[in-house]
């Protein structure tokens, strides 16, 4: 008993360890005080209105989405392609190509920023939107890449050599067996991608221009300017983006397992 | 008999292992071919060549006259049946049944036509609008089995397919495809390490070992006139005793055995007076009896060991130099051990193999 109940402390400590920060600021979205700082003296949705009138936040929450979804678009098409060509028995050193796709996860953000600032200069892509989706889209592929290669081990390859010996062109076999079966894996890839993107800082401060500021790069930069509560409403926008997705994803999950 | 699919000296290397070895094997249009074989002997590997999975290392497989090595695996027209069924698990049964007629750019109306008359010659019409994961695993096998008849292939082609059935399920489906072949007059290759099921089903039986084909013919020749030692003991059992050969008159031998015994025995193969030889004599038709019977061959044997299995009684004898079994049927008297007996049999019901 004793260490059952140990253990319970123990785990709400490690929860309360990981949630901390997001105590601390998600009431400070809901102050009517200027300052970013306890007490509140009162609760107000000023800093939401601030969040979506004033300029430069609301450009920040449009480039946001737009280059969320441009590098969710090409993270997805790339990844899949790529776990897709991995798949394949007959490439050479297949463990070491997966280790290759998966590096941009451990290498720094700071060496692949400046890399990338260097790279997209020679194509003339620094301060232009694609230049930022190609920037993000380097980090988010491997969540792509991870997810959906988990998703195609899981396919017995005798349904799509079935697929095949019923009349399938390899294109119609991917089409009509192998992608609606990659599905989960596919939607959750797309997903960690768009989250990526989103909370992604470091590159973006190294590629883009004034005029591509992501909600991320402004909720930076405004710490250091004036540290206004509209930060913290930013930081519940954010959250709830990020709930909703999840969302999204275990609904269409659960539904897709249920089709099967 | 014209031959519509031949396999043209077909070797298939993995690596540096070889898998199937300049293999020769010619089957007519409407045949229901066998490939029988231990498992790894490369029977799958040879279907699966045939349907375009995998490539010879050399040789050529010709369909109708022409080589199809070149021919990609949706173009070749052959329904194939896996042993895991292989249906698509996002699809209804009724897509599983429509997709091939889909792939064959079908009309919708011709195609639930078709899909609702493969549903019923299976018997699972009440079933189209079910996830195959909602099926028993007959119910599975049968969805399969339309699945890759109902675009009216060339030639069908299953590899265990009935493999994971239990018992009684699988020996009705043998009955049931053996049907189908006969009614549609479909061409069928059909892999099975299971040799009743081989027998059952087949025109004729191809009897696999390590990448080759050891025999190739009726199931009763390759029962009652096994070729090679491996061919007489993987098909039923057999007792197989070694001898020397004294003489040949045409399709009879007679042989010495190391007890000292003559046998006179048919043979297939060519076999030279003096060489040691197998003779292989099938448990069922040896005859005990307590005194020396009528037949052309009798041994004197003494009863080891007897035991009542239901539809037959099996009897261990000893005979001086090597132990036999004989099958009796179930109509025959006990025989308890230290019984001295004569087992007869006729010199047909006994075979020389060259070893
Ligand atoms: N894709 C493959 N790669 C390497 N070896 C294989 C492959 N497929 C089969 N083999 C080998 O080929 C041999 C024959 O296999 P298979 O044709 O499946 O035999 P069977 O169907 O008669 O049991 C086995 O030794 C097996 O391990
Ligand atoms: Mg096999």
């Amino acid at each position: 008993m004793p260490m059952k109940l140990t253990k319970f402390a123990f785990a709400s400590l490690a929860i309360l360890f990981l949630v901390a920060p997001l105590i601390a600021i998600l009431p400070l979205a809901f102050t009517s005080s200027v300052i970013l700082t306890y007490p509140i003296p009162s609760w107000s949705l000023r800093w939401f209105e601030e969040l979506f009138t004033a300029d430069a936040w609301r450009r920040a929450i449009v480039n946001s989405l737009i280059i969320g979804s441009g590098t969710t678009l090409l993270a997805t098409v790339l990844g899949v392609a790529a776990s897709l060509g991995l798949r394949n028995r007959l490439i050479f050193f297949r463990g070491t190509m997966r280790t290759l796709f998966l590096l941009p996860m451990v290498v720094p953000a700071v060496v692949l920023g400046v890399g990338l600032q260097v790279l997209l200069a020679g194509f003339g892509l620094t301060n232009s939107y694609a230049g930022v989706i190609i920037a993000h889209t380097v980090v988010a592929v491997p969540f792509v890449v991870v997810s959906v290669t988990g998703a195609l081990a899981g396919i017995d390859e005798r349904v799509e050599l079935a697929a095949q010996s019923l009349g399938a062109s390899p294109t119609t076999v991917f089409r009509r067996v192998t992608l609606p079966l990659a599905m989960p894996g596919v939607l959750s890839g797309a997903v960690l991608a768009f989250a990526t993107s989103l909370d992604e800082v470091v590159l973006t401060l190294f590629v883009a221009g004034p005029n591509q500021r992501t909600l991320a790069r402004q909720m930076f930069s405004s710490l250091r300017e004036n540290i206004s509560p509209a930060i913290a409403a930013a930081a519940f926008l954010f959250i709830a983006m990020t709930l909703l997705i999840g969302l999204v994803v275990v609904l269409s999950r659960s539904f897709l397992a249920k089709r099967r | 008999m014209a031959e519509f699919i031949r396999f043209d000296r077909i070797t298939k290397f993995y690596g540096s292992l070889c898998v199937v070895e300049n293999l020769e094997l010619d089957i007519a249009k409407g045949e229901f071919v066998s490939l029988l074989g231990p498992s790894g002997s490369g029977k799958t590997t040879l279907l699966m060549m045939l349907a375009g999975f995998e490539q010879p290392t050399s040789g050529d497989i010709l369909l109708d006259g022409t080589a199809i090595n070149a021919v990609p695996t949706h173009k070749r027209d052959m329904g194939v049946v896996f042993q895991n069924y292989a249906l698509f698990p996002h699809m209804s049964v009724g897509e599983n049944i429509a997709f091939p007629l889909q792939m064959r750019g079908m009309g919708r109306a011709e195609i639930a036509e078709r899909v609702a008359r493969a549903l019923d010659m299976v018997q699972l019409s009440a079933f189209a609008e079910r996830r195959p994961s909602q099926l028993s695993g007959g119910q599975q096998q049968r969805v399969a089995l339309s699945r890759a008849l109902v675009f009216e292939p060339r030639v069908v082609l299953m590899d265990e397919p009935l493999g994971a059935l239990d018992k009684q399920l699988r020996e009705q489906m043998q009955l049931d495809i053996r049907d189908l072949h006969r009614r549609l007059g479909l061409t069928i290759v059909f892999v099975t390490h299971d040799q009743s099921e081989a027998l059952t089903m087949s025109d004729r039986v191809a009897v696999f070992n390590k990448g080759k084909i050891e025999q190739i013919g009726t199931p009763r020749q390759v029962y009652d006139e096994p070729a090679t030692r491996f061919v007489a003991e993987f098909i039923g059992e057999t007792n197989l005793v070694e001898g020397v050969v004294e003489a040949v008159q045409g399709e009879e031998a007679s042989v010495r055995l190391t007890s000292g015994a003559h046998i006179v025995s048919a043979v297939s193969g060519t076999v030279a007076t003096g060489q040691t030889v197998y003779l292989s004599i099938r448990p069922e038709r040896v005859d005990l009896t307590e005194i020396r019977g009528g037949a052309r061959n009798c041994l004197e044997t003494e009863v080891t060991d007897s035991v009542y299995q239901g539809d037959h009684l099996r009897v261990q004898l000893h005979n001086a130099a090597h132990p036999l079994i004989a099958k009796l049927g179930r109509r025959s008297r006990e025989f308890p051990p230290g019984t001295k007996v004569f087992a007869g049999f006729s010199a047909s019901d006994c075979r020389v193999i060259a070893p």
